[in-house]
């Protein structure tokens, strides 16, 4: 049975690295006993996977996990076990069971919203609340994006879904699949490049809001939170789960 | 916890690894600052992921945090790209816990387990704003004090410290932290509490002592200076290792490090007696943990950490009495949990590879042997008790149970030493593929190869060891003999089969210095250190040129302290400090060695070595064979 797990990054953890957040979640895992599946093979491993890497400094409210379980006493349960088991600043929000067949979580991944602050001292010059309307009536927004090979020139309008500032913030939601995934650092950038002003060193705040799943199509987006796809007990009947 | 980092943003989003700076990782230990008397920082001064590997550290953070007044917390040697911002922008270095400057704390501790951090030291003095020097240091400077193996020898870096703890930790810890309390209650200030600290048993003060030479440059006399103050200083030793302290909760670290695992010390010390072996002799007598204490522990700990692998940790883990039950044990337990098991020093034999055969993937692991020296004449000079027979036996046996890589380590420049013993290196790497062609039949060799992977390293003198009297190589030495165990293996017949490894000279060279060395090489170290040498452990930034140009301009002749044969009735720097072991004893071993006769192990027949004295371990047991009766 899989189980989605929603999770939240704050504080010094958000220093550490997407691949040391997995490191971080098999050792919980073991400390908090969940009865989780291994694969096959010579060097067995946990069934787990991510739904989309945090860069290292950013915080976020809306992490996502998937893990295979061989039993389950109920979702509240793994919860409150794994946030026994970690530590200030990575908290558990929910789990949820998913229905057969869902797609795993970084599969599914097809938005993510973000609110986006300037740090004190590093705000631009340029007066946000004027240009943004005409900077997303554009039809495109192309940015040069540096990558393995090479320049590659992207087009970053499609992938802007919404995009608001108030309050000194943006916020803004934004394509977050793997072919084309956008970083808020990007649009800002690209907005302020406009107007002839280049973004500070570390100018931005960060924070991931959530992460959402596409049950529409490509042209009619239907974004819901990954985890209202999974459902929160098991049916009537069948309080626990064993294999 | 705190959210507040010594480090900003900024710092922490432009430098590699952020994660080794900001605490904060599961079992680590915060307390409210204000409900203790003593802020300890405990340093292992090299790279974060290398000094979270070390076992030690962990022993010693669990026992001070176990005492309600004490908090300790860890610092290591901040990397290179953080050390040059630290540096410019005048930060301070800080403990991991609490985040705040470890120069306000009441004891910086740093661990010596190794000559070529003595730099790194420096940098974690000078970074944390500490002067350098003891003389230097205040009233509101935290005690300095180290501990650990080359405190066994802690001349050349006396004058960094204002004291040493020599021997085990577990001892004494809690005396010393009464007195610092009594003498800051009572405002007797830092010089008399280092007096007060001096006549504690396992406690060194260097400015109690004065060093006089003779006019070639060797040691005249070493005494204290004062009244009351003991000449010689006996280790420390914790003779009842199961029950002390043991960390249970070992800090998990988020970023990967060398030592990712659950570490059970399952006893201290060898029986082996090797002559080479500085450790074989510091840690006499041999004292095995309760087999069920460390079944405990090993459930406990695993559950306290989620470690997927856990390690048996000891000198010559064969040589444990209970292995095979603890063995058992854990593949038990750990196979239902899918916890990996490491077993590092275990004899090749048939039971260690049946074991092996069943913790590891046999086709992607390598077996490794440590004959040390090519020749059987030279191994009785070391007291290596490894023959070629049971190596081959051993090796015949491994290929049989479908192992295809060997690793054997080799050292190079050891006492009487001779082109043949060097040629012996490759003739037994030769002769251990040739096993395999025997042994394998054609049609069931994996890829038809055997692969044997041959190491040397250059052998260093250590104090407190039978060739603490010999003389080292030089460089030019050294190298002259990597060439020749280059060219004896191209020579073998099947040198196709055979990889060979050696270590660089120069670092070898300096360690050696380092570890004879004596009081005047302080201004040498702190010298090279200005100048920028410090991760002198790391081939990449060691700059040997560097070291050879400070020496000159100190006027002090590195020879002296390497190629120099020493006389039986030398006194050397280390002479004030009782490991247990005699130096009667280490002479006997010394010259047994130059006639290459060997001793047998403890626990075949006692060599009166003097570790009787501690009443305990190996020295109280029935000898002339394996111990089976239940403890």
């Amino acid at each position: 049975m899989k189980l989605r797990v929603k999770f939240k990054k704050y504080g010094p953890v958000r220093f550490i690295g997407h691949l040391d957040v997995m490191r971080f979640f098999q050792k919980a895992i073991r400390r908090a006993e969940i009865d989780i599946a291994y694969t096959d093979g010579y060097s067995p491993h946990q069934i787990m996977s991510f739904a989309a890497p945090l860069s290292v400094g950013l915080e976020s409210n809306g992490e996502y996990m998937d893990i295979e379980v061989n039993s389950l006493i109920s979702c509240e349960d793994v919860k409150d076990r794994l946030n026994g088991a970690s530590v200030p600043g990575i908290e558990i929000l929910s789990v949820k069971i998913l229905p057969e067949g869902a797609g795993n979580a970084m599969a599914s991944v097809a938005a993510a919203s973000y609110t986006v602050r300037f740090r004190v001292g590093r705000e631009p010059r340029t007066d946000i609340a004027a240009i943004l309307p005409a900077f997303l009536n554009k039809k495109q927004i192309l940015i040069t994006k540096e990558t393995k090979k090479g320049t590659r020139e992207i087009d970053l309008r499609p992938g802007i879904f919404e995009l608001r500032w108030q309050d000194d913030s943006f916020f803004m939601l934004v394509d977050a699949s793997s072919a084309g995934n956008i970083k808020p650092i990007q649009i800002i950038e690209a907005l302020l490049s406009e107007h002839g002003e280049a973004l500070q060193e570390n100018a931005l705040l960060v924070t991931r809001e959530e992460t959402f799943t596409n049950l529409g199509t490509e042209q009619e987006r239907r974004l819901i939170c990954l985890d209202a796809v999974g459902f929160d007990a098991l049916s009537e009947g069948e309080k626990r789960y064993e294999p | 916890m705190s959210n507040r980092l010594a480090l900003s943003d900024d710092i922490l989003m432009k430098i590699e690894k952020p994660a080794r700076y900001i605490g904060s990782e599961v079992n680590a230990v915060v307390k409210d600052k204000s409900k203790v008397k003593i802020r300890f920082a405990m340093c292992f001064p090299d790279v974060y992921e290398i000094g979270m590997s070390h076992l030690g550290i962990q022993i010693l953070y669990d026992m001070f945090n176990s005492m309600e007044d004490v908090w300790c917390e860890r610092v290591y040697s901040p990397w290179l790209d953080l050390d040059s911002i630290m540096r410019r922008q005048r930060i301070p270095l800080f403990g991991l816990e609490s985040q705040e400057p470890v120069k306000n704390f009441d004891f910086l501790g740093i661990t010596l387990q190794y000559e070529m951090c003595y730099t790194n030291i420096l940098q974690v003095l000078d970074l944390a704003q500490i002067p350098l020097l003891s003389e230097q240091r205040g009233e509101d400077s935290p005690i300095v004090i180290g501990g650990g193996p080359c405190s066994y020898n802690p001349e050349p870096i006396a004058a960094f410290f204002d004291m040493f703890y020599i021997g085990e930790g577990e001892t004494r810890y809690r005396e010393l932290l009464n007195l610092y309390n009594q003498c800051k209650e009572q405002g007797l200030g830092r010089n008399e509490f280092l007096r007060r600290a001096a006549r504690l048993p396992g406690i060194y003060v260097p400015r109690f002592y004065k060093v006089t030479y003779k006019e070639d440059g060797t040691i005249e006399s070493f005494l204290p200076t004062e009244e009351g103050i003991p000449q010689t200083i006996l280790k420390e030793i914790e003779m009842d290792v199961t029950h002390t302290y043991y960390p249970m909760k070992p800090v998990v670290p988020y970023i990967k490090v060398t030592q990712d695992r659950v570490v059970l010390e399952i006893q201290r010390g060898c029986i082996r007696g090797c002559r080479f072996c500085q450790a074989g002799q510091l840690y006499r007598p041999v004292r095995e943990r309760d087999v069920d204490t460390l079944k405990k522990y090993a459930l406990e700990m695993l559950q306290n950490t989620g470690h997927e692998e856990i390690s048996l940790s000891s000198l010559s883990s064969s040589d444990y009495s209970r292995l095979p039950e603890l063995i058992d044990f854990l593949m038990e337990e750990c196979g239902r949990k899918h916890i990996n098991i490491s077993l590092p020093s275990l004899r090749i034999d048939a039971f260690s590879l049946d074991v092996m055969s069943k913790v590891q993937d046999v086709k992607k692991s390598s077996l490794t042997f440590a004959p040390e020296a090519g020749s059987q004449r030279l191994r009785n000079v070391i007291n290596k008790g490894l023959t070629e027979e049971v190596i081959l036996h051993g090796a015949a046996l491994a290929f049989e149970g479908g192992w295809t890589r060997v690793k054997l380590y080799f050292m190079l420049g050891l006492p009487t030493e001779t082109e043949e013993d060097i040629r012996g290196i490759a003739e037994l790497s030769n002769k251990i593929a040739a096993a395999f062609f025997e042994v394998v039949p054609k049609e069931k060799r994996v890829n038809g190869k055997v692969q044997i992977v041959s190491s040397t390293s250059f052998f260093v003198p250590k104090p407190f060891t039978p060739f603490q009297w010999a003389a080292q190589c030089t460089k030019e030495q050294f190298l002259e003999k990597a060439y020749q165990t280059k060219k004896a293996i191209t020579e073998q017949l099947n040198q196709k089969s055979i990889k060979y490894n050696w270590h660089e000279a120069d670092a070898s060279v300096l360690e050696g210095i380092l570890a004879r060395g004596d009081r005047r090489l302080s201004q040498v170290i702190l010298k090279a250190y200005e100048k920028g040498c410090y991760y002198d452990a790391w081939s990449e930034y060691f700059d040997n040129d560097k070291w050879l140009e400070t020496f000159e301009e100190c006027g002090i002749d590195p020879d002296f302290y390497t190629t120099r044969e020493r006389s039986l009735d030398e006194i050397f720097p280390w002479d004030f400090i009782d490991c247990g072991v005699t130096k009667e004893f280490l002479k006997r071993e010394w010259i047994k060695a130059q006639r290459e006769e060997i001793s047998e192990n403890c626990r075949l027949k006692c060599q009166g070595c003097g570790a009787m004295r501690f009443g305990g371990g190996i020295c109280l047991e029935e000898r002339g064979a394996f111990h089976e009766a239940e403890s």
